[in-house]
């Protein structure tokens, strides 16, 4: 694949450092001169000088034939508008953008600039992981098909160790799909009884999770949904 | 009409005392407060004073825009120094905030013209610069024959 990516900062520069040992043809756009001298000292003609705000300089590096524009510069208005005109203009198949400053990300929407990616969420959704108290871990969003995939824990005082998952309240528009016990994996039925240390993946609509923190929480402590069964 | 300038520079705060003088309510947004300085220049009277409105804050900043009033907005204008900023804040204004009249100030004429083809108004003063540059020199009348002794005669040699 041919790949331009934007911005020579340390993203850029490992990325490009990264894509180029996998074999691939890759061009790195680095604007500010000084920079450039530096990895250009190790990545050599893989890297361009220039504003890739500017067409003629995207036009340079070959946009027209790019299998995959990357933009990872500091500045967010530059990886949207790079994006843009990449998919726009020149049809580039396959784009990603940073998003440096969270707050910006529904620019990135409204743009149509997708996928990005955040380091905040990043750190944020490893922080869900590592920390087990923070209940339910995002895996996954699938924001195109409108779903999401999260990993719940069970603990010692969750409201539903020890009974049916067929006898569990699910919401609607939610779907366990494969429990985690002792190292192996199994797709529940109804009548798996779920056990304390179980991790339970389930799969559900955006905007369920809090009721599933619930069902899936300490047990008394859950409001509204009372345990029925 | 309520008019929203974004980026209160030589440009933006000439448009908004123009706009405010035509009786026009104006409202500006710049990151800068001592823009707001720029924007009296040459008035007797305080922006405020005159029913001006100035808000500090980033054009890409959705609390800032709402707060300068952007939902109301008959006109947005995109005029900071940065062509991307005004070209990312002017597409805010028209597919989030629906305003009717949005114009977006881009330096590259590049992607002036590929963004005006794509349907922003934009207004590019290099191209403007080029063009006048181009038909001043067009329009000048050639040296005569009565030109600097020294040169002519080598011309002509």
């Amino acid at each position: 694949m041919y790949i331009i990516v934007v911005g020579a900062g340390k993203v850029g520069w490992n990325l490009g450092r990264e894509l180029l040992e996998k074999g691939h043809e890759v061009t790195v756009i680095e604007s500010n001169r000084r920079r450039y001298l530096t990895v250009e000292q190790e990545l050599e003609h893989s890297v361009s000088y220039g504003d890739a705000s500017e067409l003629w300089v995207l036009e340079r590096a070959g946009i027209q034939r790019a299998d995959m524009v990357i933009a990872v510069t500091g500045d967010d208005e530059d990886n949207m508008l790079i994006c843009q005109v990449a998919r726009e203009k020149y049809e580039v198949g396959r784009i990603i953008a940073r998003v440096n400053n969270p707050r910006n990300k529904p620019h990135f929407e409204l743009l149509g600039i997708k996928p990005y990616v955040s380091a905040t969420d990043l750190i944020l959704r490893l922080l869900e992981h590592e920390v087990p108290d923070y209940g339910l871990v995002h895996l996954l969003d699938l924001q195109e098909e409108q779903l999401e995939i999260i990993e719940m824990l069970l603990g010692k005082d969750c409201g539903v160790t020890g009974r049916r998952v067929g006898d569990l309240e699910m919401p609607e528009g939610s779907l366990l799909i494969s429990v985690l016990r002792d190292g192996k994996g199994f797709v529940p039925g109804p009548d798996t009884v779920l056990e304390v240390g179980d991790e339970v993946l389930a799969v559900l609509d955006p905007g369920h999770e809090e009721q599933l923190k619930e069902l899936f929480g300490p047990a008394g402590g859950g409001r509204g949904n009372g345990a029925g069964g | 009409m309520f008019i929203l300038i974004v980026g209160c520079g030589r440009v933006g705060s000439s448009v908004a005392r123009s706009m405010l003088r035509e009786g026009h309510e104006v409202s500006c947004l710049d990151e800068d407060p001592e823009s707001h300085a720029r924007l009296e220049v040459g008035l007797d009277k305080g922006w405020e004073d005159l029913g001006g409105q100035f808000t500090v804050g980033a054009g890409l900043e959705t609390d800032a825009l709402l707060a300068a009033g952007i939902e109301r907005a008959d006109a947005f204008i995109a005029s900071t120094d940065g062509d991307n900023t005004n070209i990312v804040i002017s597409q805010i204004a028209q597919k989030r905030y629906n305003v009717p009249t949005v114009i977006a100030r881009i330096l590259d004429p590049l992607r002036a013209e590929w963004y005006e083809r794509q349907g922003m108004h934009t207004v590019c003063p290099t191209r403007v610069a080029i063009d006048m540059l181009e038909s001043a020199v067009r329009e000048g009348a050639p040296r005569g024959d009565a030109g600097p002794a020294g040169d002519g005669a080598a011309e002509a040699a």
